[in-house]
């Protein structure tokens, strides 16, 4: 499974060909990603995924495998795809109106996309923190226990401070909260309210924890500590980070996707993507010539 | 002068006064070198002309309508001889109404007190001088107005200005009528009240047992202040309300849940509006609904049941009711619901958390005080709902709990007390102002604090 | 890294085993949402099939084939009778005569008042209408239908029901008549055009929907002329030029409450204020349409100020920027932008005043009116009125008569709010 060569399928190619006319798509369809898009025994995998949002083809025949406790970033324009492609991994897309997806797309060997997928464990296993902290109106402690209590992960009130306790700490929020933890989690600043979003994910051990641009809203030093959070938190999770910022995505990840107009162009150790890329167009977006 | 011809000739005074005031406005400024060396358009130099015609010939011959009868009716009894002189109100709105028979030829004069008959002729003939002397007043009036705008204009008067400062006003007249409406309400029910209160003490009224309006006729009838007691009034309100809650509030809530949450958009197309009909359908025909199919359909039931249902039990117009209802709940909770920020959806569900535990867990409480405000206007208006309650309801006060009984309202009672033929000196009629005054503190409160509670709500999802 | 992954493993465990029981519950869940609909929906269904199942039969009426001799004899008039003498002659009389000719001698006072009480009272009317028109018809004979008593008209649709005829007050005598002419086809359904012209009648055979009809319209028409104008008038002051201050939110709390205000309220309003305060007449449009204008005002007010809301400032700015005035941004922008919204508003309004019933209780609409209004001062009642006085009424065939009153008035009600959605569908502008 290393090594796999990756060849569009034809038909998919001339119909796209069909309804695009823009040279630099065009030019786009005619070469498939660039890099190290396959890892060995990956935790994630996917093979040619097409979205759809309704008529709209949102991503274009993405292959890319994400290994266990790696860290990958995400990076592209806007538009680019690089949420869509983050929310089909834990099927968030599933709560959108005429979203669907093709190909193929395995969680170790389970395919995320069969019938027989539960959707309510697969997000337990793949957790996600999004761009705007988005605490529930509840107590902080109730904020974190909340999956746990879902799940059913313990009845037991001792346990259950254990889980919160635990869950804060990884996510270097306990100090700044442990005095009052029942008063609401949308009292606290963005960056804390973003750490509480963690917490509140890695309360019920997830094994993939996604990010979709989870610093965008918040200042420097948030931003600073959130990210020493996902270096933390690497030893453990695997991350996958969509992210709007560049020096953030060097900064923390092992590898780095680069996405334009709905296409994986290209995937590579993050340190080679940063120096010397192998796809013009990603030389362009690192340069700043768009994004 | 009649008072439709009157009308019209300030309606073409004022017409009149607009042409000639933009022509003088044109004419004025022709020797500057044309319209544009005006302050304003000529429009409004004629509009403002108009208005300096109308709007005080108008407002003096409103005024002049509203009180001359009182005005010309006070003056006819004064002149009237000492013994002929009323001593209640009541009488002298019969004197009144026989002068005013007499005058128009509905009654005639024989076997009538001379004094009377001179009456009215001397009404006949005030009349007559009101309406001359009000012709002459509104059409000077108008006048004036018209030449004393003719002669302040001139090239730089702010005439636009001028007449936005009236269309301004306006509005803000338009917008004060609320406060107006408000006040005409309070005043209304609170004046009767007071007058009701006198003979029946309002301790009495809030915390009597017994309700029987229609043997009080008469002041000195025996138990006539004891049979006023509100409280099973009261009592059978609550209940009603209570039952109609106890349907609308699950429906309309779960409808509203599952439309907004699981239904598919087709689905949701259909039964939306299928549902919004049943807030489209008048009351009355709730009331018919309640009177002829619910209610006997309630009653075999409890027959069935061996059990003994009034035909008029509080049940069938309690259930009909909360059908009324359902369709205003669950549009204010899916107001309500909608209103919750997408994240915090995302948030449950990307933990794992089914639909259903997102929507218990984080939604609703979330919602929670937007739907509890939604709830408690739909309590003001199931105790303020009338025709459900009028047609299928009781008129006997009976103090009971008991959902299978029949009870009487607050609304019904209202009703029954004021259709027909109202005196307004007696304390049945009157009680009907008290209930109201009831009705309307109750639901105000209700009101100001459910619109209260909803709005704090929207703004923290803001 | 060992620990770790045994608390992972433990958790999936956890989840798995919780698995089978949540889902029972969002299953559980599921189905009293869809309870919750249905119950709405069967609600609507059984609301609708009731009244049209117990009021379709009103556009039908029954009519009695009768031969009428128009016989000077019977009729009472001398030979020589004046024109004007046959608005006094003896109508009923060649009811009877025809009737007795059609069954041959009836014997016994009873009998023979059970036989002309198959026809209705107004069948003497039409006769005395048909004659004074074309006198010449005296000393002729023609068949003419007649309308039937509404006793027999319940009787004959009832013949149809599957839980056997509704006698009531129809003797056996009368059934064994009607038998009679039902099988010689002397008895026919027509369409009720009466029902649409008439005004109310203590008869429900004759009683119609003509004079309500017209006093609705009447009254909504002085409703729109008052809160139409006056609400968008307060509307457009409250966006567009009120102050943020502490009047302007009493002015909205004040709006936002009249709204909630029960309707009942309203009709004391009415009662106390404008009849005995301001001593307009009771009982007639005007009073009816400056109580519900004044109880719909709210409701246009705050359609209206949704309507200029989404309006959108940069259309204001581009006309402040080229110096209008601001009455000038209002009358040439804003408020054409904003006029389908408040269209809307106001058919929504309007619907609503409509339907109303109970204020107007308080105001004297409760009354008998047969004569169709002319004026907004005539005597009048409106439709909702009439539907609740009808469904006081003891006579079973008034059942039938509300019934159809309620599909009229539901079809007026489900034609403007359509018109409403279909004027916000059409003008709809997106920003």
């Amino acid at each position: 499974m290393t090594t796999v060569s990756l060849s569009a399928p034809a038909e998919g190619l001339v119909k796209a060909r069909a309804t695009v006319a823009d040279p630099l798509k065009e030019q786009l369809l005619a070469e498939s990603t660039r890099g190290k898009p396959f890892v060995k025994d990956p935790k994630i995998c996917s093979r040619n995924v097409n979205v759809y949002y309704g008529d709209k083809q949102a991503i274009f025949d993405v292959s890319i495998d994400i290994g266990k406790n790696e860290v990958v970033a995400m990076i592209g324009p806007s538009g680019c795809g690089k949420s869509t492609f983050l929310r089909a991994i834990n099927r968030m897309n599933d709560t959108i109106d005429g979203c669907r997806l093709d190909g193929e797309f395995l969680l170790e060997d389970q395919n995320i996309y069969d019938r027989k997928m539960d959707v309510v464990e697969l997000r337990a296993r793949i957790g996600m923190v999004f761009q705007k902290p988005n605490p529930f109106p509840k107590s902080i402690y109730d904020n974190v226990a909340y999956g746990a209590k879902i799940h059913g992960l313990t009845s037991r009130r001792v346990e259950m401070d254990e889980i919160v306790e635990t869950s804060l700490r990884k996510a270097g929020l306990w100090e700044e909260v442990k005095d009052r933890l029942l008063q609401p989690g949308t009292g606290l600043s963005g960056g804390q309210q973003q750490r509480l979003c963690i917490a509140r994910a890695i309360a019920i051990s997830p094994e993939v924890i996604l990010m979709d641009e989870p610093c965008s809203a918040l200042d420097p030093l948030a931003t600073a500590r959130i990210e020493e959070l996902i270096a933390e938190l690497a030893e453990n999770y695997t991350i996958v980070i969509v992210t709007h910022s560049m020096q953030q995505a060097a900064r923390v990840s092992h590898r780095t996707a680069y996405f334009h107009l709905g296409r994986l162009i290209e995937v590579n150790d993050t340190t080679q993507v940063f120096t010397s890329p192998e796809h013009h167009l990603t030389e362009a977006y690192i340069t700043g010539r768009f994004g | 002068m009649e008072t439709p011809s009157l009308l019209i000739s300030l309606i073409a005074l004022t017409v009149l006064a607009f042409y000639i005031g933009r022509q003088r406005s044109i004419a004025q400024a022709a020797p500057l070198g044309g319209v544009r060396h005006l302050q304003s358009l000529p429009l409004y130099y004629g509009v403002r002309a108009s208005l300096w015609c109308g709007l005080p010939a108008f407002l003096l011959l409103a005024l002049w309508l509203i009180f001359d009868e009182p005005l010309i009716s006070t003056v006819v009894l004064s002149s009237m001889p000492e013994h002929l002189q009323p001593h209640s109100l009541a009488e002298r709105n019969l004197l009144i109404n026989q002068i005013e028979n007499l005058a128009s030829g509905a009654l005639s004069t024989e076997g009538v007190d001379s004094a009377v008959a001179q009456a009215a002729e001397n009404l006949l003939r005030l009349k007559h001088i009101a309406g001359m002397l009000l012709s002459v007043a509104t059409l000077v009036l108008a006048l004036v107005g018209f030449i004393w705008a003719w002669w302040r204009m001139s090239p730089r008067l702010r005439a636009r200005y001028q007449v936005e400062l009236v269309f301004k006003g306006a509005l803000l007249l338009c917008a004060c009528l609320a406060i107006l409406t408000t006040l005409g309400i309070a005043l209304s029910v609170l004046f009767e009240s007071l007058r009701f209160f006198q003979t029946v003490p309002f301790t009495d009224f809030i915390t009597g047992l017994n309700w029987s309006p229609q043997t009080a006729i008469r002041a000195d009838q025996v138990g006539g202040s004891g049979s006023f007691g509100a409280v099973p009034l009261f009592v059978g309100t609550l209940l009603i309300s209570f039952i109609a809650m106890c349907v609308a509030v699950p429906a309309g809530l779960m409808s509203a849940i599952y439309l907004a949450e699981y239904a598919s958009s087709t689905v949701r197309s259909v039964a939306k509006p299928v549902l919004e009909i049943l807030a489209g359908v008048p009351t009355v025909v709730y009331g018919f609904f309640a009177a002829l199919t619910v209610a006997p359909f309630v009653r075999d039931v409890g027959t069935g049941l061996s059990l003994s249902v009034s035909s008029e039990s509080a049940l069938a117009a309690g259930l009909v009711m909360g059908v009324m209802i359902i369709p205003f709940v669950s549009s204010l909770a899916d107001d309500v619901i909608s209103a919750v920020p997408q994240a915090m959806r995302d948030g449950s569900l990307a933990l794992g958390a089914t639909h259903s535990e997102t929507i218990k867990k984080v939604i609703f409480p979330a919602a929670l005080p937007g739907i509890v405000g939604g709830v408690l206007l739909a309590v003001s208006r199931a105790i303020g709902e009338t025709m459900i309650v009028v047609m299928a309801a009781g008129l006997a006060a009976r103090l009971t709990l008991n959902p299978l009984d029949a009870v009487t309202t607050v609304t019904v009672q209202i009703v029954t007390l004021l259709v027909g033929d109202q005196e307004f000196d007696s304390p049945k009629t009157l009680s009907a102002f008290a209930l109201g005054l009831m009705l309307f503190v109750v639901t105000l409160l209700l009101n100001m604090v459910a619109l209260k509670v909803v709005k704090r709500y929207r703004e923290q999802y803001e | 890294m060992n620990n770790r992954s045994r608390t992972t493993s433990g958790a999936a465990a956890l989840i798995q085993k919780s698995l089978a029981r949540r889902y029972r519950a969002e299953r559980r869940f599921r189905w009293y949402g869809i309870a919750a609909v249905v119950f709405g929906l069967l609600c609507v269904a059984t609301l609708f099939v009731d009244i049209i199942g117990k009021g379709h039969g009103a556009f039908r009426q029954t009519y009695l084939h009768l031969t009428i001799d128009y016989d000077r004899d019977v009729l009472g008039l001398s030979a020589t009778a004046a024109a004007s003498e046959l608005a006094l002659a003896d109508y009923p009389a060649l009811i009877k005569q025809a009737l007795l000719q059609r069954f041959g001698e009836v014997s016994g006072r009873s009998a023979r008042r059970e036989l002309s009480g198959m026809v209705s009272s107004s069948a003497a009317y039409l006769l005395q209408d048909r004659l004074q028109a074309n006198p010449s018809l005296l000393g002729t004979t023609e068949t003419l239908w007649l309308l039937a008593d509404d006793d027999v008209d319940t009787y004959i649709k009832s013949l149809r029901d599957r839980g056997g005829a509704f006698t009531g007050r129809v003797s056996e005598q009368q059934q064994l008549w009607l038998k009679a002419l039902r099988d010689s086809k002397e008895v026919r359904l027509q369409f009720n055009w009466n029902f649409f012209t008439s005004g109310d009648s203590r008869e429900p055979e004759q009683a119609g929907i003509g004079s309500a009809t017209m006093g609705s319209v009447l009254t909504l028409l002085i409703t729109l002329l008052l809160a139409f104008p006056i609400g968008v008038a307060a509307a457009v002051y409250l966006e567009e030029f009120a102050p943020k201050n502490a009047w302007t939110e009493f002015i909205e709390v004040n709006i936002n409450n009249l709204a909630a205000v029960p309707s009942i309220i309203f009709g004391l309003l009415g009662l106390a204020i404008l009849i005995n305060f301001f001593h307009v007449p009771r009982s007639v449009p005007l009073i009816g349409g400056l109580v519900l204008a004044i109880m719909t005002l709210p409701t246009i007010i705050i359609s209206s100020r949704a309507a200029i809301k989404s309006v959108p400032p940069s259309i204001r700015e581009a006309a402040i920027g080229i110096g209008a005035s601001p009455s000038q941004v209002v009358l040439h922008h804003v408020l054409p932008l904003a006029m389908p919204g408040m269209l809307t508003g106001a058919i929504i309004g309007m619907a609503q005043a409509l339907g109303e019933t109970a204020p107007l209780l308080m105001i004297g609409m409760v009354a008998f009116i047969v004569d169709i209004p002319g004026g907004f001062t005539d005597p009048a009642t409106v439709l909702p009125v009439q539907i609740f006085l009808w469904a006081d009424s003891p006579e079973r065939a008034f059942v039938e008569k509300t019934s159809a009153a309620i599909m009229v008035l539901l079809a007026f009600l489900i034609t403007m709010n359509t018109a409403a959605v279909m004027l916000r569908r059409k003008l709809e502008r997106r920003w």
